[in-house]
């Protein structure tokens, strides 16, 4: 069985603007995709560990030494817009 | 009528001072021109990767053993998903299920009572860039748009999660200040609250007593200082109460400390509850400490606020409360310390710490570290004072001009002449013009009035311009009336 | 044929060249780096507006390397094995200053402030950067069809994809077009255009070579690899790349060394085991043929083969849907319109910014694997997709650590089928996902592979193999892949290259 997604709310989440087209056929090829993708559940039995990474390390640390840093004018080198040596972004309604 | 009881819970957030950033060297240093400590890694630029400052690690864990947590034994970061243009990468790492530091308590004091408060937990993140909503009016809702600098992206930051232990506002002062004490003692952060490195977040909740339900959570968020803590808390508590008595039905959600007017507001509700898809940053290994590294951070604790009020009340024989001033903070406990090792009696010179100097220092404004009074300064007035050789009101002055002027104390008493007299031949003389001049109160006195003796005394200390051992001074008396 | 004439055409078929070979004349005097790059530059005027394997050649900038390198040739300075050698990066590795745009409008106009650090260490050995080469955008897909650009064309067919994501790489390199390359392989992307492209594609174990630089597409899987014409310079490629990084902590802490020691010494005595499973439905004949006579010469060169399986690879596909784009949703989040590449204009306030921004910005494959992949995270599905997925990612690996005690390789078909008609899957995004279905294990579980070309199908299009070896033995991997690439003497060229020399 496909599975069905609530497509508006994760284009939301995902900060994604979808036309009607989009939403339409990606709710289809979602369904199917992850009708596939279920079938990790038919092996991973509750005793299998998860991993998440293939060659396992741990405690790989760096040192507290300062490096050299980016010059304002370098920071600011790509952005779309720019005021008084920031980032400028329209209005931010959301709290948080 | 119902009795109601608060549940609070308190969330810090404690930038640290290390060197450099969290997961890259750019320099952690507060304020600069906006955009001139950043790198293409705390700037979020594509393909760049975090390392983990092995400093900003030991500061987590030191944090988490002086609370007593349980350090865990695996450890992980997890990006927290959301997107907000102050968080360059749209994610935050940070902890989830497997936090560096997990338990523990904190002990404070109020009126007195100690009491512990459960930990819940101790976690490492980066911190997030500073927005400016420009615009006509400065309201948030109504700015006309947005600046970042990211110079603050991705400082260390360490949450401390108290469990809901919390009672009342005296309660969560007691606890900030307890914390912040032992963060200062630990030497991990500026601990800054109108610098923003050290925050606080609180949730409340309040339920009728003897209920073990929790009632509906609020959270409380921008207050900037210890004070402002306690005094939203008190608002808020009272806010629930009076609504419960009143019948009305309380809602979840976070509400804003408005500190000019000194409520809490709520905040714009949300478009849709926040999802933050954790899971575990997959460009980072856990943090294992093995039982060795754990050991050499233990050892290298310093001695922590609340055990240092406890020796102070045991060793120094001090009440409760000078000692949580006097134990208060480093600063505070090297001064006293330093002045007892000179000598003096430690109950004085907390005394002097906690009365005299403690005003002079809020008078000027100014902190122990930045006035001129030293510990011998204050050894040396205990000590002066102990011996008779100089009033409790000379003590006074000499603690005002050495802190007006860092001049030893000997020299001040020495130009000032404010040595007592205490010498027998010299009060003698002074006495003996006293009696002959008031013949009548001498007569009352030698007659069972004995209240008329302060005057004489009165009298001698106005002839040596106060300079006489009132003590001495009376004694003499007696004996030349008798 | 007059003397001029004859030096010339001698000079143009430079760039066809392996770069062991290429080394040796540099420093012999048999050709200047600047001759060389001049091949490979005239090469890709002559074939490019064809192929399309470039977004961007940076020629003025190869010319003044490439006089560089001359002047140490001349002072008998230069011993570096890849200086003068021509290259192309794929365009998800930053290079300073030189745009680096993912195949995707939402970086069409991004410059990097830095290198990545395999280019960084390239450069550093006086490797050319000729260019910077198409992929499907963010290295999300398997024919390079997913470029916002242009898709590229199949060198041996131009009506054939190259495979991808690393489409550009594989073509430049089979093209003549670059001498060798490097691309990016997450789920077979260098793999499975390497063999498209009938040239070797080299994944080495996960960790080896840092990914610092190279754009995420998904972190725990992405693999910088190598194109080159033979074995010989995979093995110096990967010597000059692969080291610990100390800006990337899932760098592993290996220091450079030489790889392919013991390169000669034969397959004799080596336990292979062949993947049977591989080899049933699905597969297209001609490839099933290919790699069963590869199955033969190994034995006759003394190779000791048994039948192996990875019981949990079929789960391998769903596990890596899974993990790969909720990786993904989360490392794409950057791309806001905030900091540097495009905004969308006019947005009444940032949230619109963004989401129109990212609507416009990216393309149809990127947004589906964003959008399954911030499914899959979301509330009360994590367990059920991405942690059940990583379940599946250990039994996976316990396979290949249950295989490799018995065989000290494993050998199968790279990809299902040669390269297929532009079009013909982009409809289906399962389809197109199948094409990795052999590449796929080999990025769950880190294990060095390599493709290398087995032969030819009906319609004169290269088949490739695959070998795959234990966590760090790329020596083992290199030595096989070199006694078969020896034995076996494969000398097609694209029919395109033949119709340039004439
Ligand atoms: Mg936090
Ligand atoms: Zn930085």
């Amino acid at each position: 069985m496909p599975v069905e997604i609530d497509v508006d709310h994760v284009a939301r989440l995902a900060r994604l603007n979808l036309t009607d087209e989009e939403r339409e056929r990606f709710r289809t090829q979602l369904g199917l995709i992850l009708e596939h993708a279920e079938r990790v559940r038919e092996v991973a039995a509750d005793d299998v560990r998860p991993t998440a990474q293939p060659v396992p390390q741990s405690n790989v640390f760096r040192d507290d030494e300062p490096e050299p840093v980016l010059t304002q004018d370098e920071a600011l080198a790509g952005a779309p817009e720019v005021e008084d040596g920031r980032f400028k972004v329209p209005r931010i309604i959301e709290a948080e | 009528m119902t009795e109601y009881e608060a549940v609070v819970g308190l969330e810090c957030h404690v930038e640290l001072s290390t060197r450099t950033k969290m997961f890259c060297g750019t320099p952690n240093e507060f304020g600069g021109e906006p955009n001139t400590r950043t790198c293409p890694v705390c700037l979020g630029h594509p393909g760049t990767l975090p390392v983990p400052n092995r400093q900003a690690i030991e500061y987590t864990m030191k944090i988490a053993l002086a609370l007593d947590s349980e350090i865990a034994a695996s450890s992980l970061f997890h990006r927290k998903n959301y997107f907000y243009p102050d968080m360059p990468k749209n994610y935050q790492i940070s902890q989830y299920d497997l936090p560096i530091g997990s338990g523990g308590h904190l002990e404070i004091e109020v009126d007195g009572q100690s009491r512990r408060i459960a930990m819940n937990r101790v976690h490492l993140e980066e911190d997030t860039g500073k927005t400016v909503h420009a615009g006509t009016t400065g309201r948030i809702a109504e700015a006309d748009y947005a600046l970042e600098d990211y110079n603050r992206a991705g400082v260390p930051l360490v949450e401390v999660v108290s469990e809901p232990d919390i009672r009342t506002a005296e309660e969560a002062r007691s606890y900030l200040t307890e914390l912040r004490a032992l963060l200062e003692a630990l030497g991990v952060s500026d601990v800054r609250m109108e610098e923003g490195s050290f925050r606080c977040d609180a949730n409340i909740s309040v339920r009728p007593a003897g209920q073990t339900e929790y009632g509906v959570k609020v959270e409380i968020k921008n207050m900037n200082s210890i004070r402002s803590v306690e005094r939203a808390v008190r608002f808020e508590i009272e806010r629930q109460r009076n609504a419960l008595e009143a019948g009305e039905t309380l809602v979840q959600e976070t509400r804003h400390w408005d500190e000019s007017k000194g409520v809490t507001l709520p905040l714009r509700s949300k478009e849709y509850a926040f999802d933050y898809r954790y899971f575990p940053e997959p460009d980072l290994a856990p943090v294992e400490p093995d039982g060795e590294w754990i050991d050499r951070l233990r050892k290298g604790l310093p001695e922590l606020p609340a055990a240092r009020r406890r020796r102070f009340v045991e060793q120094h024989d001090l009440d409760p409360a000078a000692a949580r001033i006097v134990a208060g903070s480093a600063e505070w406990a090297e001064f006293f310390e330093e002045a007892v090792g000179l000598g003096a009696e430690p109950r004085a010179v907390a005394n002097w710490m906690t009365g005299d100097l403690a005003a002079l220092l809020h008078e000027n404004d100014v902190s122990l570290s930045g006035g001129r009074v030293e510990p011998r300064h204050v050894a040396d007035i205990a000590r002066l004072v102990a011996d008779g050789t100089i009033s409790t009101a000379g003590a006074k002055q000499v603690l005002a001009v050495a802190f007006a002027s860092g001049t030893a104390a000997q020299q001040i008493v020495e130009e000032r002449g404010l040595a007592q007299i205490s010498d027998e031949s010299e009060l003698t003389a002074v006495i003996d013009e006293v009696v002959a001049e008031n013949p009548g109160p001498v007569e009352q006195f030698r007659g069972g009035k004995e209240g008329v003796i302060g005057f004489l005394v009165g009298q001698v200390m106005q002839k040596t311009k106060g300079a006489a051992n009132p003590q001495e001074a009376q004694r003499l008396l007696r004996q030349r009336l008798s | 044929m007059g003397g001029a004439e004859r030096s010339e055409r001698h000079r143009s078929d430079l760039c066809d060249r392996t770069g062991h070979e290429l080394g040796e004349m540099l420093r012999a005097g048999e050709c200047s780096a600047l001759e060389l790059t001049d091949s490979c530059l005239a090469r890709i005027d002559l074939v490019d507006e064809r192929v399309k394997a470039f977004l961007e050649v940076t020629a003025d900038r190869a010319r003044d390397q490439a006089r560089q390198i001359d002047e140490r040739l001349a002072k008998g300075e230069e011993r570096r094995a890849v200086a003068g050698i021509p290259l192309a990066l794929k365009d998800v590795l930053c290079t300073r200053g030189v745009t680096t745009t993912c195949g995707s409008k939402i970086l069409h106009n991004y410059v990097p402030p830095y290198d990545c650090t395999p280019w960084e260490d390239l450069r550093a050995g006086g490797s050319i950067l000729v260019g910077k080469t198409n992929c499907d955008e963010f290295a999300m897909g398997s024919s390079t069809e997913n470029s916002a650009f242009f898709p590229t064309r199949n060198p041996w067919d131009l009506d054939m994809v190259p495979g991808g994501s690393s489409g550009g790489s594989a073509a430049a390199v089979a093209a003549g077009e670059a001498v060798w390359a490097l691309g990016t392989d997450t789920g077979g992307s260098v793999r499975q255009p390497a063999a498209l492209c009938g040239v070797v594609g080299f994944k080495p174990t996960y960790g080896l070579i840092s990914r610092y630089g190279l754009i995420a597409f998904a972190s725990s899987l992405d693999t910088v690899s190598t194109f080159t014409r033979d074995v010989r310079d995979a093995a110096i490629l990967l010597s000059r790349i692969a080291a610990k990084d100390p800006r990337d902590a899932t760098s592993l802490p290996t220091p450079f060394r030489n790889y392919g020691r013991g390169m000669e010494d034969g397959v004799r005595g080596l336990k292979i085991g062949v993947l049977r499973d591989w080899l049933g439905e699905g597969v297209e004949p001609a490839v099933k043929s290919a790699v069963e006579a590869s199955v033969g010469r190994l034995q006759n060169l003394g190779a000791e083969i048994d039948e192996a399986s990875l019981p949990n690879a079929e789960y391998a596909l769903s596990a890596y849907y899974l993990i790969a784009p909720a990786e993904c949703s989360s490392n794409l989040a950057r791309y806001d319109g905030v900091r540097y590449g495009l905004r969308s204009k006019d947005a009444a306030d940032v949230v619109e910014m963004n989401m129109r921004t990212r609507g416009e910005g990216f393309g149809d494959e990127v947004k589906r694997r964003i959008m399954l992949g911030t499914y899959s995270l979301s509330a009360g599905y994590y367990d059920a997709y991405y942690g059940q997925a990583q379940k599946v990612r250990t039994l996976v690996i316990q396979d290949f650590q249950g295989a490799f005690e018995r065989f000290d390789l494993l050998l199968g078909p790279t990809s299902p089928t040669t390269a297929f008609p532009l079009g013909a899957k982009t409809e289906d995004p399962l389809a197109m996902y199948l094409n990795d279905i052999f590449t796929i294990p080999g990025n769950l579980s880190g294990v060095p592979g390599i493709s290398i070309p087995c032969g030819l199908d009906e319609k004169g299009l290269p088949i490739g193999l695959q070998l795959m070896g234990k966590h760090l033995d790329e020596d083992t991997v290199l030595r096989a892949a070199y006694a078969f690439e020896q034995d076996l003497g494969f000398a097609d060229r694209p029919a395109l290259i033949q119709e340039a020399a004439a």
